[in-house]
């Protein structure tokens, strides 16, 4: 087994975007003004992808506690703001403000216990370890919440009448949201679970293929991969749950009346 | 017995003195007049911008909210039918209560006055407006609450199973002293059932007798 990957050369690397041009292709044989978008999308990711290469590779260099915990902020505040924005519905302030509370809780305590606990990373802050680690944790929690929010919303709005009529009868709010509040946390869960079925059989999952191309031993690879969808397991339900019963709270006023 | 002064709400309200304090009360008024306005702000669901309410001597806004609608039940214009059977309908607004659940004879008996003829292992996804409207009458009279707000109670029923119903409802009301105020269409059902009418117009009441 060769234990060192082979580098890619830029031209190389060209060749892939044959993809795009592929998919231009296909967009405008058939109609589908999504041109623009494709371009910027794959324009962006390169730069973004490049960008976070060299900032790794100075961050590696150079291990600090505070420079690991810098780079952490950073994914953590584009996590809660992109998980705000997939969400459809107009939220209030609480609610942003809930899942900005939910993401730093949810994720990071799990990333937290993952890199200390169960890797033992020796010191904690080591960026090899904590930036990709907890960046997968934060991707899909933040993925977990935009779920959950959206569910969360999109059935308290559809459903006033029914929430109402829970209340004429002297139903609390937790009580007369019950139903819908474990829908959303249902809904959030249920993608990591489906994704935990297929795992192994379908595809191989992206941490393990990116360690088996780098030369780790194979079951070494997928020890790796087993604890870290546990991680992901863990903080998306840890996100959701702290987002759910937090969050419906802020569609009722103090006297329980639905807003 | 409840008494509304200075009462405003938006626009749609604007009552400077009301006093409701008759076993069986119906409000009538044309569509959009504030006549299910005026229910909700006796429930808690709308609070006004100005005035206050007062139940049984006590001001509602000081009132605990569950409390009194524990009280004070409302059934809105929709009837809304939970998921499961016919029991769970029916059980459902004393667990919402926090209420002990009603025997099978008090359910099979709640059934037999709005005239449903349903087993109470009968699932509801097949029921019609008017038993589904029925349904949730049953419910909230399962509930022995001391007073019953209901919007509309008959709107989906023929006029015989009407008269049927509201009188029911009625004895159940009177026999058992609790207090009805209800928001009805028919003039007709007002003048024969209720102590006393209340008709409101664009918001306000222009006649209580």
């Amino acid at each position: 087994m060769n234990d060192t990957v082979m580098n890619l050369s830029i031209l190389q690397l060209s060749i892939a975007y044959i993809f795009v041009l592929l998919l231009l292709v296909i967009f405008k044989s058939r109609g589908i003004k999504r041109e623009k978008q494709i371009l910027i999308a794959s324009t962006r990711m390169t730069i973004q992808l490049t960008l976070m290469g060299y900032v790794l590779m100075f961050v590696f260099n150079n291990p600090s506690w505070w420079l690991t915990s810098l780079m952490i902020i950073i994914m953590i505040t584009f996590a809660i703001y992109n998980s705000i924005n997939r969400v459809k519905t107009k939220m209030s302030k609480e609610l942003k403000e809930i899942i900005a509370f939910s993401m730093i809780c949810g994720a990071l305590a799990t990333a937290t216990f993952f890199i200390i606990v169960v890797l033992q990373v020796r010191p904690w802050f080591n960026p090899q370890y904590f930036i990709p680690i907890t960046g997968m944790i934060i991707g899909n929690s933040m993925t977990g919440i935009a779920l959950g929010a959206n569910k969360l919303c999109s059935d308290i709005e559809d459903k006033r009448i029914e929430i109402e009529n829970s209340l004429m009868l002297g139903a609390s709010p937790v009580v007369a949201t019950k139903e819908i509040v474990n829908n959303a946390f249902d809904s959030a869960i249920l993608p990591t679970m489906n994704n935990m079925l297929t795992m192994g059989i379908v595809s191989l999952p992206g941490m393990m293929t990116g360690q088996i191309l780098s030369g780790t031993f194979p079951l070494t690879a997928i020890k790796y991969q087993i604890g870290i969808m546990l991680a992901i397991l863990g903080s998306t339900a840890l996100a959701t749950v702290l987002f759910v019963t937090l969050g419906y709270k802020t569609f009722f006023t103090n006297d329980n009346r639905l807003k | 017995m409840f008494e509304v002064s200075n009462l405003k709400f938006k626009n749609i309200l604007d009552i400077p003195f009301l006093c409701i304090n008759n076993p069986i009360t119906c409000i009538v008024g044309s569509s959009g007049s504030g006549k299910t306005t005026l229910l909700r702000m006796l429930n808690k669901l709308n609070v006004p911008d100005n005035g206050g309410i007062i139940y049984n001597g006590k001001d509602i806004s000081n009132m605990d909210t569950l409390k009194l609608r524990r009280q004070v039940v409302m059934l809105g214009q929709t009837p809304v039918i939970y998921s499961g059977s016919m029991e769970d309908n029916l059980q459902i607004g004393l667990y919402f209560s926090k209420r002990v659940p009603a025997s099978i004879s008090a359910m099979k008996e709640s059934l037999t006055r709005v005239e449903l003829d349903k087993c109470l292992s009968d699932g509801c996804g097949n029921l019609s407006g008017g038993e589904k409207q029925r349904l949730c009458l049953a419910r909230v009279m399962l509930m022995d609450a001391e007073t019953y707000l209901l919007d509309e109670p008959s709107a989906a029923l023929d006029k015989g199973t009407e008269q049927f119903i509201i009188e029911n409802l009625s004895r159940f009301v009177l026999e058992n002293n609790k207090q009805l105020i209800m928001v009805t269409h028919s003039e007709q059902i007002a003048e024969k059932f209720s102590n006393s009418i209340i008709r409101i117009e664009n918001g306000k009441v222009i006649e209580a007798y």
